[in-house]
């Protein structure tokens, strides 16, 4: 089992990753196709919410992702300032447009059950609103690595916009207690067990898995393009200097 | 259709949503990976990475 120091280096990243995308691209799509199988044909409507329960099973992953993505990104942060990690900034570059996109599917799902069962796509609660606050640190740090050119200083200004952004992450998650919302309370991760009944539990917790295998997949493959990204800079400069220096010297590149 | 009962639109919204969001976010990883791994090959194929002869 390598370690965090072992990947370190990105040209075992690299070789480690290309043997382990095939796999987890592949264990996704199989829990994904069983786990929408088990939503749409055996979970039953739900006896308040009728069949708009089927938008639960892609909105709560796609909350919990845009969650354990960001969290992801506040730990990849510390690696970035406190241990120097060389694929810290990496795995965090790769992490915000996934957790960005989830974000957005889980604010835009959320709209499309809150009409039908609540009358308004939109209001401003605190559950809502805390997690289009997250959408928008995302596209924050997503702008902030597009602003600057050296990836160092762009690291260390993003690690530091993440991990002051982090406080948002439990007042994402306990918002429903704090303050009254709409929104209801957890169902699944409570001190006294789920309350969905297993018939509709299962296929969420199996889509689950499912989406947080591709959206692990997605962010290894998104590693992958960063480091080739930043090696081809590298060569690029490296290639004009020599094309300098031999055209200085008189003799062909 | 009729299956879904009389939320039916939303519901489905809620999928192709998804499943636009996700289906954008999975073409441009990996149109974005194939790109960069073919600029590096051609940097590599012509050597760019290897000290001159000049020794300089």
């Amino acid at each position: 089992m390598p370690s965090l120091t072992d990947l370190a280096n990105p040209t075992r990243f690299m070789r480690l990753s290309a043997a382990l995308l095939p796999w987890m691209a592949g264990a996704a799509t199989i829990l994904l196709a069983i786990g929408f199988y088990l939503a749409w044909f055996v979970a039953p409507a739900d006896y308040q919410q009728g069949e708009t329960i089927r938008i639960m099973f892609v909105h709560v992953p796609a909350a919990w992702l845009a969650l354990m993505l960001y969290t992801m990104m506040a730990v990849s942060a510390l690696g970035t300032l406190v241990w120097r990690h060389p694929l810290a900034d990496v795995a965090q570059k790769a992490a915000a447009p996934i957790g960005a996109a989830f974000s957005l599917i889980c604010l835009l799902t959320g709209a499309f059950w809150g009409k039908p069962m609540w009358g308004t796509y939109w209001v401003w609660d605190a559950r809502l609103t805390s997690v289009l606050v997250l959408l928008l640190i995302y596209l924050g740090i997503i702008a902030l690595w597009r602003a600057l050119d050296d990836s160092g200083r762009a690291g260390r200004a993003v690690a530091i916009l993440t991990l002051v952004g982090f406080v948002n992450v439990p007042i994402i998650k306990f918002s429903v207690d704090w303050w009254n919302t709409l929104h209801q309370p957890a169902s699944v991760f409570r001190a006294d067990g789920p309350t969905i009944h297993p018939a509709m539990l299962w296929p969420l917790l199996i889509l689950a898995l499912g989406f947080t295998l591709l959206a692990l997949a997605l962010h290894l493959a998104a590693m992958r393009a960063e480091i080739m990204r930043r090696r081809v800079r590298t060569l690029t400069i490296l290639e004009a200097e020599r094309h300098d220096r031999l055209a200085m010297q008189g003799l062909p590149a | 259709m009729s299956g879904l009962g009389p939320h039916a639109a939303f519901i489905l919204a809620s999928y192709g949503a998804a499943a636009l969001v996700l289906g954008s976010l999975i073409v441009a990883i990996l149109r974005d990976h194939r790109a960069q791994a073919r600029a590096l090959a051609a940097l590599e194929q012509r050597g760019a990475g290897r000290r001159d002869r000049s020794g300089a």
